[in-house]
């Protein structure tokens, strides 16, 4: 028996590492394993053909297809922006950059139900163009421009705030080289900059569309709810739910739960595959 | 440059700058009414109140699970570490029906629970967990790279002087940690604060006892009391841009100690 085995001071006691893991494992089984779990069981609760007939039923079809619609108008949006808003908070230097970023990081601090309420103050019946909105019959609080501006933004900071501290990172040393040996504009941006920041800007548009068609008490606010015409897929969930159908209600769901997982797999993936090219720091 | 600008005036400033005009078509003392009102006072209560129990929970746990995900080797880490930004990548609604049908009195944790006579769905308690679901992905993701690029050296260091693993951890690991550990935290406290998708199924949403903040700002609107919702979301706006200044504070301490 060797009873000199070196202990590296540094581990902790087995007890406690027991006791620290299983801890661990417990509240991230009970906190996040077991929502997941429960969506999928009560979805199939009544067998797979009843879950089938809840996402095909015309309801559902028209909440998919305005999920998907305000997802393609959204994201491409807010793909520009963020890449324009961190080329220029990330390759120049003006007055009031610190206000810019604070504005650009404000949608993750306000409340949903806020970003909503400022549209409907401004384009609702009683708000600033309501009026003259009505007068040229142009609908936009319960409606699709309205649940569109919503989405915009509430997830127009995840493309900037991935590309920011990336493109800061990598400075503007490549990009002057480029303009010096006479590049114009465009093509410093689509032969240096964009192959530079590509996995990034994947990562963020990933995170995006995953917001954008999961997007709820925003867009809650401006869609007035109207069954088959304004219900987004998370809206149509609870219009399901307070009907008290919940086998439709968590087949829809389960839909918008698969969307997380892939969304999850390729987040991973792109992190592990693509530590390098991605900001270190990811908080969102 | 130009385009930037445009596209955050356009969506944001004007937007916003209604939001901020707005209440005070009632008058000072009819916004203070509308802010002071006992029901409103209760909603923002448990709003920041919720979100405060459910931050300092997620501060352990989530101290516990970045520990353990870095630290241990366990089989399946990598599976465990992706499952954490779940709440970062499930839509809203779909966590708030899942917890509520699992904490119902007649769901699978609800039952058992009310069994023991505690009920969760429909009272303060289930606002406060929706609050810890949403908010657990902050503090571990803001811990986590802090943790793995802390050496060992000041551990070895303070165990070849006699320190127990317990001295070690109080003394020199939570007081390297503190700065993260206080970002994720208000991380979680900012984005629990407004939370609205993930409660109001499990919240039950009683006046005075279990309605949050930006649920009321909905029941206004869904009574045409403009006035009155953008008063209270102004309350929360002016709150959340605290939060922010708060948060960069942070951060840029957090930036100083490392």
């Amino acid at each position: 028996m060797n009873d000199t085995v070196f202990k590296n001071p540094t581990d902790d006691n087995p007890t406690a590492r027991i006791v620290l893991t299983v801890v661990a494992l417990a509240f991230i089984g009970l906190f996040l394993l077991l929502p997941l779990v429960v969506v999928f069981s009560q979805a199939l609760s009544s067998g797979f053909a009843a879950a089938r007939d809840a996402i095909t039923e015309p309801d559902a079809l028209s909440a998919i297809y305005l999920t998907l619609l305000t997802a393609a108008i959204a994201v491409p949006l807010n793909l520009v922006f963020g890449v324009s808003a961190a080329w220029a908070v990330a390759k120049f230097d003006f007055r009031g950059k610190s206000i810019l970023t604070t504005l650009i990081d404000l949608p993750f601090s306000v409340s949903p139900v806020v970003s909503g309420l400022v549209y409907v103050l401004v384009f609702g019946l009683q708000g600033w163009l309501g009026p003259w909105l009505r007068e040229y019959d142009i609908k936009i609080i319960f409606a699709l421009p309205g649940i569109v501006l919503a989405t915009i933004f509430v997830t127009f900071p995840f493309v900037a705030r991935e590309l920011i501290p990336l493109m800061t990172d990598q400075g503007r040393d490549e990009e002057e080289a480029a303009v010096s040996l006479g590049a114009t504009g465009f093509q410093t941006f689509f032969r240096v900059t964009l192959p530079n920041i590509k996995w990034g800007l994947l990562y963020g548009v990933l995170l995006c569309n995953a917001r954008a068609m999961g997007e709820f008490g925003a867009v809650s606010v401006v869609s007035g709810h109207i069954r088959g015409r304004t219900d987004t897929m998370p809206l149509h969930v609870e219009v399901l739910y307070n009907d008290y159908q919940y086998v439709s209600a968590f087949a829809v769901a389960s839909l918008l739960a698969l969307l997380a997982l892939v969304t999850l797999a390729l987040k991973s993936f792109l992190e592990w595959r693509y530590a390098d090219e991605i900001a270190a720091v990811h908080r969102h | 440059m130009g385009f930037t600008l445009f596209y955050l005036s356009a969506l944001v400033l004007i937007p916003l700058t209604a939001l901020v005009i707005r209440p005070w078509e009632l008058g000072f003392s009819g916004f203070w009414d509308v802010v002071t009102a006992p029901r409103t006072l209760a909603a923002l209560k448990l709003s920041f109140g919720g979100a405060a129990i459910a931050a300092a929970i997620n501060a352990v746990f989530g101290l516990i699970v970045a520990w353990v995900l870095v630290r241990y080797r366990i089989p399946g880490r990598r599976l465990i570490d992706a499952l954490v930004d779940l709440p970062f990548a499930l839509p809203t609604a779909v966590a708030g029906i899942a917890l509520s049908a699992l904490y119902a009195n007649n769901g699978w944790l609800g039952a058992p629970l009310a069994a023991l006579g505690i009920k969760v769905a429909y009272t303060p308690i289930g606002v406060v967990l929706a609050l810890v679901f949403i908010g657990l992905p902050f503090v571990v993701r803001t811990l986590e790279p802090v943790l793995s690029d802390m050496g060992r050296e000041a551990e070895e260091a303070a165990a070849t002087l006699g320190a127990s693993r317990f001295q070690t951890f109080t003394r020199v690991i939570l007081p390297a940690l503190t700065p993260a550990l206080l970002t994720g935290t208000a991380l979680a406290f900012a984005r629990a604060v407004g939370e609205y998708g993930s409660v109001i199924f499990i919240a039950g949403n009683l006046p005075m006892i279990s309605e949050i903040a930006p649920l009321l700002i909905v029941i206004k609107l869904q009574e045409y009391d403009y006035a009155g919702a953008a008063a209270i979301g102004v309350v929360m706006l002016a709150i959340s841009f605290v939060m922010l200044f708060a948060l960069n504070a942070l951060q840029s301490w957090m930036a100083t100690r490392r």
